[in-house]
């Protein structure tokens, strides 16, 4: 049985999975159910003076009849008395002293405020700290979330301000609305978080109400930009945790957050970097009872794979990131169509005709034999047929030996290397759709 | 008429011949209209007589354009309403459904096209409307699919149309002759009806005896009057009282509260195509102890599609093969007692007291239909008898041809 067990900057939990600060985590009841279910760790929804919360706050994307792909909310911080937040995370902590609790901590952008607040939260014996410099609405017009954490200024300083009097590691969580995120990771670094965690919510309107124009979610009548989240995010937080756990002057541990619903997201996002794993949307969507597949799929994969602990799999595709002028120029590749597995519905050629290549050749229904198949030639290597269609391994991506070293453009462009021939056909003006069937 | 004792009571009827196959509700078509895989070329409008788009009519389904999608369907196929409560869609689009191939259930077209066109019926949304008058008049003898599929689309196309009914209510079979549990007539009314808003004049009661003589009055004439009689079986006891054909059973049933059609306690019905399978699952369904099939060829031979067979053994009647009848057995008081059929073994009395004959209808030979250019033939008069979908198709393909004859251009003007 693989070892989940993690030390995430000194703070331990039975296994990676934590709830991220949200709504899961507003109360003990809450996090003492999660943890009696099999959660690792929670961070407490974000404590600092309460607010005042609007009615209507969630809104969905769906796809198809696939519920919340993508999910975005315009709730604010805890609205919870801070001294109740704190009783009942120090009420978690004696009573799941092996579970990581953290607290999430927004204050104003004073230095006393921060000095106050981590004061009162280390009382409570929480395992850590983490700074909520990500809520990208609301707050952010009082000047705290992601007002704070899309200045690397503003970050550092109020970094600093907190290690001034934190004995407990400082995690600080990063806002995905910049343009450079490892800017902001990096400031965090200077002013001394212990540890980052990302992402936190994307701005986003998730829709608009065609009868009455309301964005969505509408508040009589009117919507604010939101946080986004949930499965559709995960693919934007996995590029930005790769970022900063690649980034050399960062260096700190990670916690990855964004749109994990299963063990395959999680381990993915450990693959990249991620040393603990925050989980939100899924549990509001199906419940704190997630985590046994969590464990259970993560650990089977890993016995399976033979990997005994997390260390043996975190940052293993790291390496593997690189920038787009250092990959091969001659690793070509070539569709396959397995005529035995395809059901004839030519999603491919349709896909190919119009959206890419125009590299599939369509037959005629009722010749009994294929209806599609690749034109050699024409094909790039793409992908998007592949991508399409509906049939497990039915379109496989085959590789096309050459005789030619890997050169890279990096490489090419300095005059360095040769390229492995290329069909002429690649998008040539006289290959247009109408010459070929 | 005093009941015999077995009848059922109404509220057992109405269960027996509720539909069939329900409608889908939102959730449920939503669901399902997502799984369609959206094909290009799809095997599925290949397969549809009429070459309804499915995947185009599913795919509005999913993104919640219903007009749009009934529009799709209709637009190819006027009898889009009763096609999909009554084609045999196992033979044609679902089991052409790709899905098949992947070892899957394929996509409830039928019924994802129901739930597209009960939204348009339902919410009486006019998709269609008539053309500009062309001043060309045509006759159309015969209110069924084809007749009135060819009437809908001259209107669109600004030709004025008037249909010839023998009967007192138009839609041919579809009112008269499908399996209650499938289509019922007021379903089928409603869809004759939004064909006729389109301004087409309908004359029931009338029944036509000389093409050549509307010919005069009319700029073309297209002629789909269905078939005729059901054939004779041609053996002693054939008009006994008790004896009847399929036809007549079923219409009785559709134009009639439940409880008057007249059922027996054991019927026999001769015969093994889908109108026989029809007869014998609503002889059931009314009430009988047992309905049999009696088929003189074995049960590979029989000319029904294989899920109506399945269907009639669901409903638990039975079935006599390479059993050829030979006799009506009368019990001599003014009824039938029993059928002798000649077996294998012999000579054998399958006793019963109903006969219902669907061997098939033989041809409408009272109405002579001449060879002239301005003369259209279709539907179940011109291929012998099939399906809804294709006198549908017909009745399309020949307004077509007519507004090409009239116009002496082509079907866009």
């Amino acid at each position: 049985m693989a070892d989940l067990r993690t030390n995430f900057t000194g703070v331990e939990s039975p296994n990676p999975f934590w709830l991220a600060s949200g709504p899961p985590t507003n109360t003990y009841g809450q996090v003492a159910k999660a943890f009696d279910q099999g959660w690792g760790g929670a961070v407490w929804k974000t404590i600092g003076e309460p607010i005042i919360n609007v009615f209507s706050r969630y809104g969905s994307v769906d796809l198809g009849q696939n519920r919340m792909m993508g999910f975005n909310n315009i709730e604010l911080i805890s609205d919870r008395p801070i001294a109740e937040n704190l009783k009942e995370i120090a009420e978690v902590k004696r009573n799941y002293p092996k579970h990581a609790v953290i607290a999430s901590l927004m204050v104003e952008s004073k230095q006393k405020a921060w000095h106050e607040m981590v004061k009162q939260t280390e009382d409570t014996g929480a395992d850590g700290i983490e700074l909520n410099f990500g809520c990208p609405h609301g707050m952010s017009e009082r000047g705290m979330g992601s007002a704070v954490g899309q200045v690397p200024d503003y970050t550092c300083q109020i970094v600093e301000w907190v290690k001034e009097v934190a004995t407990i590691p400082v995690i600080v969580k990063l806002t995905p609305n910049v343009t450079d995120i490892t800017y902001i990771a990096r400031a965090a670094v200077k002013g001394g978080a212990d540890a980052l965690s990302l992402i936190n919510t994307i701005n986003s309107i998730v829709g608009v109400d065609l009868t009455t124009f309301e964005p969505q979610p509408s508040v009589a009548g009117k919507s604010s930009h939101g946080g986004y989240c949930g499965p559709a995010v995960k693919p934007i937080a996995l590029h930005l945790v790769s970022a900063v756990a690649g980034d050399p002057s960062v260096k700190i541990p990670i916690s990855g957050i964004g749109g994990i619903a299963s063990w395959r997201d999680a381990a993915e996002f450990i693959a990249l970097g991620a040393g603990s794993l925050q989980v939100c949307t899924a549990v509001m969507h199906y419940g704190f009872r997630i985590v046994e597949d969590l464990i259970d799929g993560l650990s089977n994969w890993m016995d399976e794979r033979g990997h005994r602990s997390l260390a043996d799999i975190r940052g293993r595709a790291l390496p593997r990131v690189a920038k787009w002028e250092d990959l091969d120029l001659n690793y070509h590749l070539l569709a396959h169509i397995d005529q035995e597995k395809c059901i004839k519905c030519e999603l491919c050629w349709t896909a190919c005709e119009d959206g890419a290549h125009q590299a599939i050749r369509r037959l005629p229904r009722d010749n009994g034999g294929p209806v599609v198949e690749i034109i050699d030639e024409a094909c790039v290597g793409c992908n998007l047929c592949a991508a399409v269609c509906p049939v497990q391994d039915c379109i496989t991506m085959q590789k096309v030996p050459n005789d030619y070293p890997a050169v890279s453009w990096k490489e090419y462009a300095a005059g360095k290397g040769k390229l492995a021939p290329r069909s002429e056909q690649f998008h040539t003006a006289t290959w247009s759709p109408s010459t070929k069937h | 008429m005093p009941q015999p004792e077995f009848r059922l009571s109404d509220e057992q009827l109405e269960r027996n011949f509720a539909d069939i196959a329900p409608p889908l509700t939102t959730d449920a078509a939503l669901l399902e209209a997502n799984q369609c895989l959206f094909c290009h070329d799809a095997p599925c409008t290949i397969a549809c007589p009429t070459h309804i788009d499915v995947p185009a009519f599913i795919k509005k389904i999913a993104t919640g354009n219903l007009r749009g999608s009934a529009r799709v369907i209709l637009e190819v196929n006027p009898f889009g309403h009763s096609c999909a409560r009554a084609c045999p869609v196992e033979v044609l689009c679902e089991g052409a459904c790709v899905l098949n191939d992947r070892d899957e259930q394929p996509i409830k077209i039928a019924l994802l096209q129901r739930h597209a066109t009960d939204y348009v019926l339902e919410h009486k949304v006019k998709l269609f409307k008539a053309g500009k008058p062309t001043g060309k008049r045509v006759a159309i003898v015969g209110a069924g699919p084809a007749g009135l599929s060819c009437a809908r689309n001259l209107r669109i196309m600004g030709h004025a149309v008037t249909v010839f009914e023998s009967r007192s209510q138009p839609g041919g079979l579809n009112t008269y002759g499908i399996a209650e549990y499938k289509l019922k007539a007021d379903v089928a009314l409603a869809e004759v009806q939004d064909i006729l808003d389109l301004g087409v004049e309908l004359k029931t009661g009338v029944t036509i005896e000389s093409i050549d003589q509307l010919l005069t009055q009319y700029d073309a004439v297209f002629v789909g009057v269905g078939l005729g009689n059901t054939k004779k079986l041609g053996i002693p006891g054939e008009d006994l009282p008790g004896v009847l054909d399929a036809i007549t059973f079923i219409e009785h049933l559709k134009t009639h509260p439940y409880r008057e059609t007249d059922v027996g306690r054991h019927v026999v019905v001769i015969g093994a195509g889908n109108t026989a399978i029809d007869a014998v699952t609503q002889a059931k369904r009314l009430g009988a102890a047992a309905a049999t099939i009696v088929y003189r060829r074995s049960e590979a031979d029989m000319p029904c599609y294989h899920y109506e067979y399945e269907l009639a053994k669901r409903d638990g009647c039975g079935f006599r093969f390479q059993a050829a009848p030979q006799r009506i057995i009368s019990n001599g008081s003014g009824g039938v007692s029993g059928l002798e059929v000649r077996t294998d073994g012999g000579s054998e009395t399958i006793p019963c007291d109903m006969v219902i004959v669907a061997i098939g209808q033989g041809p409408r030979e009272a109405l002579k239909i001449p060879e002239h250019p301005k003369v259209f033939v279709g539907g179940d008069c011109a291929n012998g008898g099939a399906e809804i979908v294709n006198a549908a198709a017909d009745g399309v393909a020949a307004a077509k041809r007519i507004h090409e004859m009239l116009t002496g251009g082509d079907a866009n003007g």
